[in-house]
């Protein structure tokens, strides 16, 4: 057994090298890239640059598009799942819906927008029924697909179904002798929910938020099939940057990636702190 | 409690409408090239564009040398970790989970700095190396379902074991891994291959920037040009992701099933 740790290190070797080369290096790069002037001192100033409007901008509505699609597709998510779990419906209801989740939660990218466009575009089927039928003209109510609501909407195709994957375990956690104790102690649905079930689920259901905020932020793909680049999100600026220098400073654009780096850093770490809590009571 | 099962159904019914609705527009939208009736015009268009056809090859190439050197470099550390180095688990599962954090666009970022053609591994210097570069990019993206897909299927076997009864009939590591731990771990390897394949497959930023020709470029092209060809391409996007899903379920089964006879 001795003999083979040394062994045992060498068989980890490759992961290591492969994770320093494809993962470490190049973010390590970004990140001392966006703390240097472009003779290689040290320097703040390009951190700094981020708070021009047009960037903060940027940022912003990333931001708010984020937690709003992170946020109401945690609700609808957190619905759907009680509803199969203990909502008293059909019990083949509950393997369909999770299939579905697994189908429409990888379902994102370009087909995804395509399939908005084809919906709630200017031609898309719905926004012609509306017109047709109910003389209801959505374009003239100020409504486009290619902005923060149109986004939002099309983000939370795939937000419902990761939320619902990732509560249904949780929600079957909830032991329903805790349910019954408290009945017999006579607590109301109400404080059953208040003081047993919320306190045991709330870190699972506020870290999927979390984790659905980053989902959403470091998205493109659908972003970028559906507005191009009329929107300016910060993926999308950040992806003009790589590809022209839009900024006309290589530095500043490390110090754009580097901001990204720490939003979804901080919301997946606090994620799996609160899935690590969560797991105490969800055995 | 009956209105709690009302309100189960209301949400139910509003899921269905918000999840059905655009694949329904887009079916009908796909089916609308031909003026005045219905047909799968845009379909045989799609499908009959060599340029479908390649980028379409090229990222199942890509998701497939993938999905081979993601296995061949997760099995064995996941099985050493387990077996002989479970000090180091915290550490290898935050590596694995980085993908997660860094997303991906800032990645492929970080690889045209450091891999261009001016560097200490130019990897983008020619178009064989960055097909290269661009797999090594979606192992990565790839590594956190792989890893805890694999993971868990070396929980469900008795690893130690399986190993020292390999180990005493006088196998070698790699005949440990390959022939007696692999087959048994099979399903478990085949879900997280069947995820990495519908992630690979119309993935568009690492490949948009390292500019390959992968199918997710050739989708956004196709939507930046044509009217009812993207539609036919969701539709089959849709179905290539169901199929993936659908088998994952299928050798999940599979599993539960033959294990009494192991």
């Amino acid at each position: 057994m001795r003999r083979s740790f040394p062994l045992a290190w060498l068989g980890l070797l490759p992961f290591l090298v492969f994770a320093i080369l494809f993962l470490l290096l190049p973010t390590a790069y970004l990140v001392i890239g966006s703390i240097q002037d472009p003779a290689g001192n040290f320097t703040l100033g390009n951190i700094a640059q981020l708070f021009q409007p047009n960037i903060l901008s940027a940022y912003w509505i990333s931001i708010r598009i984020s937690a709003a699609s992170a946020i109401i597709g945690g609700l609808l998510g957190f619905l759907l799942a009680y509803a199969v779990v203990l909502g008293g419906l059909p019990a083949w209801i509950r393997p369909t819906l999770l299939t579905f989740s697994g189908v429409a939660s990888n379902f994102a990218g370009i087909p995804l927008a395509f399939a908005f466009l084809a919906t709630l575009g200017r031609t898309g089927l719905v926004t012609w029924l509306l017109f047709t039928y109910f003389g209801f003209n959505l374009y003239a109510t100020g409504f486009n697909l290619l902005s923060f609501w149109g986004l939002t909407l099309t983000y939370l195709y795939f937000q419902i179904p990761l939320m619902v994957l990732i509560l249904t375990p949780a929600l079957d956690g909830l032991k329903k002798e805790w349910r019954e104790a408290s009945a017999i102690l006579g607590a109301s649905s109400w404080q059953y929910w208040r003081y047993i079930a919320l306190p045991v689920l709330w870190p699972s259901i506020l870290g999927t938020v979390l984790l659905l905020f980053a989902n959403s932020f470091g998205a493109v793909a659908t972003a970028y099939a559906l507005t191009g680049s009329s929107l300016n999100i910060v993926t999308i600026l950040l992806y003009a940057q790589i590809r022209g220098d839009v900024l006309h400073d290589p530095h500043l654009g490390y110090a754009l990636a580097l901001g990204m780096i720490v939003i979804t850093g901080l919301s997946n770490g606090a994620y799996l702190w609160l899935r690590a809590r969560s797991e105490r009571w969800l055995r | 409690m009956r209105g709690a099962r009302f309100g189960s159904w209301l949400a139910l019914a509003l899921g269905v409408l918000y999840f059905l609705v655009p694949l329904i527009s887009t079916l009908e939208f796909s089916m609308r090239m031909k003026r005045g009736e219905y047909s799968f015009e845009a379909y045989r268009v799609v499908l009959g564009d060599p340029r479908f056809q390649q980028s379409f090859l090229y990222s199942t190439t890509l998701a497939l040398a993938t999905i081979v050197i993601g296995v061949l470099l997760v099995l064995p550390t996941a099985y050493i970790i387990r077996l002989r180095l479970p000090k180091l688990r915290p550490i290898v599962e935050f590596i694995t989970l980085l993908p997660l954090v860094v997303p991906a666009i800032v990645i492929v970022f970080g690889y045209l700095r450091i891999y261009n053609s001016s560097s200490f591994l130019p990897m983008t210097a020619s178009a064989r190396a960055t097909d290269l570069l661009l797999t090594f990019g979606y192992v990565t993206l790839s590594l956190p379902y792989m890893y805890r897909a694999v993971d868990s299927g070396l929980r469900a076997i008795d690893v130690r074991t399986l190993t020292e009864a390999a180990e005493s009939l006088g196998a070698g590591w790699p005949t440990i891994l390959f022939r007696v731990i692999l087959p048994n771990v099979r399903s478990a390897i085949l879900s997280g291959a069947f995820l990495t394949f519908a992630i690979v497959i119309g993935e568009f930023v690492f490949a948009s920037l390292l500019n390959r020709p992968a199918f997710g470029p050739y989708l956004q092209l196709v939507g930046a040009n044509r009217a009812y060809e993207p539609a036919a391409l969701a539709i089959i996007a849709f179905l290539v992701t169901w199929a993936c899903m659908g088998l994952i379920q299928v050798f999940g089964r599979g599993t539960r099933a033959s294990r009494p006879s192991l």
